[in-house]
């Protein structure tokens, strides 16, 4: 027996959300999509939630189960089950909920429309295929595995504080496009990404990774975006700055400089940026917590110069 | 038991506390570490911002002067500990990657061989039965009264396939080592998120707002204080509070303490020996209870 505490939401009813239990017996071998189908046409026609092809391909189902994004469809309800042999589901978070599980998508696909998810060329269309080389097409195969379901957006860190950032979903269909071979808008679209809400606002954090389904793992992909925007030498901005500075302290001594890392990244011209520094440099010099003024090197520091250069660094 | 030391920038820089009190926790739980002075950085998944190969071949030579220790490697930061996971994990599923690297590595006289050493953060050496064991016989002061909340880092947890947790989504270890030390751990949602430390110099509202989310959950559950295992963490949560505080209506003020300190702290240390006193947010309210 399973019990499923769901996350029930009907403004036209109840302006609050409320959980509401379910319960179920027979369960071996059904998929969390499984038991939804089972409580909707045996216990509760009114529950609702999205669902469309129950193989991990349309990408409909994305649900919150106990508290992370997964497909409905490609878990087991077995394996999902915590104390209590319950199973808490809720809607997917950052987007807000419709009714029951449905969240409203609009502010997801709108995002993905910002980053121009379609092939730019000024040349002139080709009168066959465009060939690409299996090296050409393995950098953009794993964003193309995308299936847009929201998982990722919904755990993503950054959102539950800033909607202005683009995502990790938008950022991974735009790393299909910044790095496929027929493309021919590269630098307007790194530019682009460069800008606030957008690649550099990625904290780091994993959780589009750990929640997708699919080898898309937007956070890799964000990261290859960077790599492009350094080469194509978009800079002029902290995060470029502070990637730049990062990989140049690591050279001279082998670690990093805290000192002089966050002046290079808000830039040394930028002075409001460096008063917004102060505050908090002061307040670690008065606590003798400031990293030491003569910063040391590790041992061997010639060696890691030498990876540099072989590198090209 | 005996480690290779990879401490990390931080705990060399800004957060020298933490440094301080691995050591007295290692001399007062009677492991040894060798300290790996010629590793460089990890990168902290920056320099793989710039070039991926550049901060794997960095970190392959680091593992490689583990092997060459023949020493399991025990790093002190979260952020650390994921970043030399992941270029193990790259390294040692692509025979003809590894072949690159270790070309690039030669000349250095280092190869990695890989399969050869644990990478472990402290805290899953303190996990284990033999540091569990140790710990229980080692406490002098337990810390009895102390709600203490776990902060991980999101490195040690997420990708999940590279974490030393069995349940990264719900870990428990740091919890248990509470537990042992004799204080309350406190469950709180935030424990497993983001400080926002990776962004503070470029969306530093969002930044502290993540901290902000994280500390007020903590405090709403009831901790006297955060325990984390990552120096980074440590800054964004300590060092930045005061604007953090400024920023949040309910405001927020909760002392951060690195992992190692409360672990020495049940060892028996006093607070200064272990650098307390460095810190932004005052611990002395932590006095109180402990005594």
């Amino acid at each position: 027996m399973i019990t499923f505490k769901i996350k029930r939401y009907n403004p036209e009813k109840q302006a609050e959300p409320y959980f509401e239990e379910f319960q179920l017996g027979e369960t071996d071998d059904l998929t969390l999509l499984d038991c939804l189908n089972q409580i909707k046409w045996t216990l509760d026609g009114s529950l609702t939630y999205r669902m469309s092809c129950r193989s991990a391909i349309c990408g409909s189902c994305a649900v919150k189960a106990n508290g992370h994004a997964i497909l409905a469809c490609q878990k087991q309800a077995s394996q999902l089950v915590k104390d209590n042999d319950t199973i808490t589901l809720e809607p997917l978070g950052n987007m807000k909920p419709i009714k029951d599980l449905a969240v409203d998508f609009k502010p997801f696909w709108d995002k993905v429309d910002k980053v121009n998810p379609y092939l730019q060329s000024s040349k002139k269309p080709p009168e066959k295929e465009t060939k690409q080389s299996p090296e050409q097409f393995k950098l953009i195969d794993d964003a193309s595995t995308c299936i847009m379901c929201g998982a990722c957006y919904s755990d993503c860190n950054v959102l539950e504080v800033d909607d202005n950032f683009l995502g990790p979903a938008a950022l991974a269909k735009a790393q299909r496009f910044v790095q496929d071979s027929r493309d021919g808008e590269t630098l307007a679209r790194v530019k682009e990404l460069s800008k606030p809400g957008g690649i550099w606002d990625c904290t780091h954090c994993g959780e589009c990774v750990e929640r997708c389904p699919k080898p898309a793992e937007p956070f890799d992909r964000i990261k290859e975006i960077m790599t492009v925007a350094l080469e194509q030498g978009v800079t002029n901005n902290n995060g470029a700055r502070h990637a730049l500075s990062f990989t140049k302290s690591v050279k001279s001594s082998g670690s990093l400089n805290e000192n002089i890392i966050p002046v290079e990244s808000v830039g040394f011209f930028n002075v409001k940026g460096l008063f917004d520094l102060l505050p908090v440099g002061l307040r670690m010099l008065f606590k003798g917590k400031n990293p030491p003024i003569l910063h040391k090197s590790i041992d061997d520091v010639e060696d890691v110069k030498r990876i540099y250069m072989e590198l090209s660094e | 038991m005996k480690f290779a030391l990879f401490t990390g920038c931080v705990a060399k820089g800004a957060t020298r506390e933490l440094m301080l009190s691995t050591m007295k926790s290692a001399e007062g739980l009677g492991i040894e570490f060798v300290e790996m002075k010629s590793a460089s950085c990890c990168g902290a998944g920056v320099v793989s911002e710039k070039n991926p190969l550049l901060a794997d071949a960095l970190n392959a030579r680091t593992i490689a002067i583990a092997e060459e220790q023949g020493l399991d490697l025990v790093t002190i930061c979260s952020t650390c500990q994921g970043i030399l996971k992941k270029t193990e994990c790259h390294v040692d599923s692509d025979p003809a990657y590894k072949e690159k690297v270790n070309t690039v590595l030669e000349e250095g006289g280092h190869q990695y061989a890989g399969g050869k050493v644990k990478i472990q953060h402290f805290a899953n050496v303190l996990g284990t039965e033999e540091g569990l064991t140790l710990l229980r016989d080692k406490v002098k002061r337990p810390l009895t009264g102390l709600k203490t909340a776990a902060f991980y880092g999101c490195y040690v947890l997420r990708p999940s396939g590279l974490s030393l947790y069995e349940d990264p989504d719900n870990p428990t270890g740091m919890e248990e080592i509470f537990k042992i030390l004799g204080a309350t751990p406190v469950y709180y949602e935030s424990r497993t998120k983001c400080c926002g430390f990776p962004i503070i110099m470029m969306n530093k509202d969002a930044s502290h707002d993540m901290a902000g989310n994280a500390l007020i959950d903590a405090i709403d559950s009831g901790a006297d204080c955060v325990v984390t295992g990552c120096p980074l963490c440590h800054l964004s949560l300590d060092a930045y509070q005061p604007e953090i505080d400024k920023m949040n209506k309910k405001g927020c003020s909760i002392p951060i303490l690195h992992l190692p300190q409360l672990v020495a702290l049940a060892l028996g240390y006093s607070p200064q020996e272990l650098g307390m006193d460095k810190h932004i947010i005052s611990t002395t309210r932590l006095d109180k209870i402990l005594a």
